[in-house]
């Protein structure tokens, strides 16, 4: 069952095009996260979403009823802000009851559903504390539970954690998926950290300019990148990009070298001959012996060694191009050592080299 | 990365860091009289004694008899300390036909103070948080025609303003003139409130409208609880303004209704007699004590609100 449909959704500020004739379909339960650099347009089409901007064409749909014209209290919808936005005048609990008490909801009825929510968010301690007796963690927690305690169909997160520091931010992401099996709501999260995205969600819809470039599962997305936009966004150590020409056989030239295509599976029909860009991530490139059994391999010298704790970005050069690759962290690789890596084309994306459209 | 080279180099640096040890530790000596400070509090002093010796003069001078006013010490204390000044001024001094002091003026200028300020406040604070939080079509266009209203002279609309004012039979009243300063209090207001509220974070907004506040909910309960800086701006500059306000009482209002200042014109600058310099000076502290008052109450808010709602345009 749908949970959110966005039909056509446009929103221009003056002559700027935010929002193109977007369409979204969120199912029932699904955590869905929009993620894109800033400016894409994923937290104006949030508001939209919230009702906290019109929408300058389209229609909003929340568990099949027409929102568009509604105003954000009857959308059945809760939010959780960037900044928490907590009312800084009143205590926490004042804070959790204020959305119950505009919508003129019986005092013993807040009170239970406070109760319940301090003990699912564990905040039960600090009721009756001002937020800025709250530490930054503490505060996020009440702002989702002035979410949670309006008893809503549909989560909105506008970067809940952005403001947080490293660690408390992997904590709460956490968290944040554990409230969502727990409770199996509906969630869109907005976000521009790929960590998140690639952690929480069921379905990623990567935005840029106003437009969904690719609304797939994390892994798909990962994996199967739609064009070279989504391929660079997604992944720390970002994606390898070479420059180079498909040729027949196929085969795909970088300089001297030919990288053997007969294992990729190529997209629709559109010219495999040409000039064209191979991406491939670090962590599918194999080195040593493992390189061996690849269907594609090169002897290359190691130029720069960045140890990250868990593994070793090593940095080197194929042809004339800057290539990096990951290795066990415990692999005694130097500057100026002689190694073989190879990695598998099935594993790779081929990208139009002016479009960026995947091939 | 510690191989026995590296390390001999330390060792050698360390040596010489050494032979420094002797030269400054801790925190910098401060020269208590060196130039600078002699330039920066020279300054200061001198500014600050350029200010505060007229108030000298004419506390001094309201303290004295008139026979000690004529032998023209004007910076010389008094010998003989009287009061008498003060209580004429208050209660006795003639104005025109009254000859009550400025006792008059004052319940008067209370009269017209208190209701303005309110008001006036009321108005312009809703209005910028209209201004500020719902972005309703033509918003910028009706600001900016407040904000042009800021720079037109009063005296242009003197002459308007008491026909207004006369044909809807408020002329020479105190409503009428507590609607003149309401409405001469708006650009400058609203543009304080404007950007005092647009410089709260907009996602409360936002929040409080997910949690089903309306306008008046949102105004009252949200954005009222965080504004006291501002509030506080606002009635110091309310108060100064309309309590030292000559043109539009003189004006708009008829002698049984002239507030303070008028009076204390028509004091001190009454041609018949003597001139009586000691209750001239009384009656002028007398006048200047309310906004001197409440700007020792609350300076140090008046600062911080001033801070915050001026930064954001």
């Amino acid at each position: 069952m749908t949970s959110v449909l966005v039909r056509d959704v446009s929103l221009n500020f003056g002559t700027v095009e935010v929002l193109k004739a977007l369409n979204l379909d969120v199912p029932e339960g699904e955590f869905l996260v929009l993620l894109g650099p800033s400016g894409c347009g994923k937290s104006t089409l949030l508001n939209c979403i919230a009702g906290l901007l019109d929408v300058s064409a389209g229609q909003i749909f929340i568990k099949n009823k027409n929102v568009t014209w509604e105003e954000p209290k009857d959308r059945g919808i809760g939010m959780v802000f960037q900044s928490y936005a907590l009312y800084p005048q009143m205590t926490v609990k004042g804070n959790l009851s204020f959305g119950l008490k505009n919508a003129g909801v019986a005092k013993d009825e807040i009170e239970k559903r406070i109760a319940r929510t301090s003990e699912i968010l564990q905040i039960g301690p600090l009721l009756e504390r001002k937020p800025s007796q709250l530490s930054g963690g503490q505060r996020q927690r009440v702002a989702i539970g002035r979410a949670l305690v309006r008893d809503v169909d549909v989560f909105l997160f506008d970067e809940p954690l952005s403001n947080l520091d490293a660690k408390l931010r992997s904590e709460l992401r956490v968290e944040i998926k554990r409230l969502h099996q727990r409770l199996a709501n509906t969630m869109i999260y907005v976000t521009h950290d790929q960590i998140e995205a690639m952690t929480l969600a069921d379905r990623i819809a990567v935005m840029k300019g106003g437009v969904i470039q690719q609304l797939d599962a994390p892994q798909a997305i990962y994996n199967r990148p739609v064009n070279r936009f989504v391929a660079g966004f997604l992944g720390s150590p970002a994606m390898n990009f070479l420059d180079g020409e498909l040729a027949a056989g196929p085969s795909f030239k970088i300089g001297a070298t030919a990288v053997p295509l007969a294992r990729y599976t190529f997209d629709g029909s559109a010219s495999r001959i040409g000039p064209a860009v191979l991406g491939i991530r670090p962590e599918h490139i194999a080195f040593g012996d493992a390189a061996k059994a690849s269907p594609f391999s090169q002897q290359v010298e190691v130029e720069l060694v960045e140890p990250m704790g868990s593994d070793t970005l090593v940095w080197t050069r194929l042809g004339s191009q800057n290539l990096s690759f990951r290795v066990e962290a415990e692999k005694p690789l130097t500057v100026g050592d002689k190694v073989l890596i190879g990695f598998d084309p099935a594993r790779a994306s081929i990208f139009d080299s002016t479009a960026g459209n995947r091939i | 990365m510690s191989n026995p080279a590296t390390l001999a180099a330390t060792v050698a640096g360390a040596d010489a860091i050494a032979a420094e040890l002797g030269g400054p530790s801790g925190p910098r000596p401060r020269v208590t009289f060196s130039r600078r400070n002699i330039i920066l509090y020279g300054t200061l002093i001198f500014a600050a004694i350029y200010y505060l010796i007229p108030l000298y003069v004419m506390v001094v001078t309201s303290l004295k008899g008139m026979p000690e006013i004529r032998l023209g010490n004007i910076f010389s204390p008094p010998i003989e300390i009287t009061f008498e000044p003060w209580v004429k001024a208050w209660a006795t001094a003639c104005t025109g036909l009254n000859c009550d002091g400025l006792s008059r003026g004052f319940w008067n200028s209370v009269r017209i103070t208190v209701p303005s300020v309110v008001l006036s406040i009321a108005i312009a604070s809703v209005n910028g948080y209209a201004l500020a939080n719902w972005r309703f079509k033509g918003a910028d266009l009706f600001f900016t025609i407040l904000i042009f209203g800021a720079f037109i002279p009063y005296q242009v609309m003197i002459y308007p303003i008491v026909i207004m004012l006369r044909e809807i039979g408020l002329y020479g009243s105190l409503t009428g003139l507590v609607i003149v300063h309401s409405i001469f209090g708006m650009p400058i207001l609203t543009l304080l409130f404007r950007n005092y509220f647009s410089s709260l974070p907009e996602e409360l907004f936002k929040a409080a409208r997910v949690d089903g506040a309306g306008f008046w909910g949102i105004y009252l309960r949200i954005m009222l609880p965080m504004s006291l800086p501002i509030f506080v701006v606002a009635v110091i500059l309310q108060v100064t303004g309309i309590w030292n306000d000559f043109l539009f009482g003189v004006v708009y209002t008829r002698p049984d209704t002239y507030p303070m200042t008028v009076q204390l014109n028509n004091i001190v600058n009454s041609t018949q007699g003597v001139k009586e310099y000691n209750v001239n000076m009384a009656a002028t502290i007398i006048t200047g004590l309310v906004p001197l008052a409440i700007y020792f109450i609350s300076g140090k808010l008046f600062v911080r609100g001033i801070a915050a709602g001026a930064v954001k345009g």
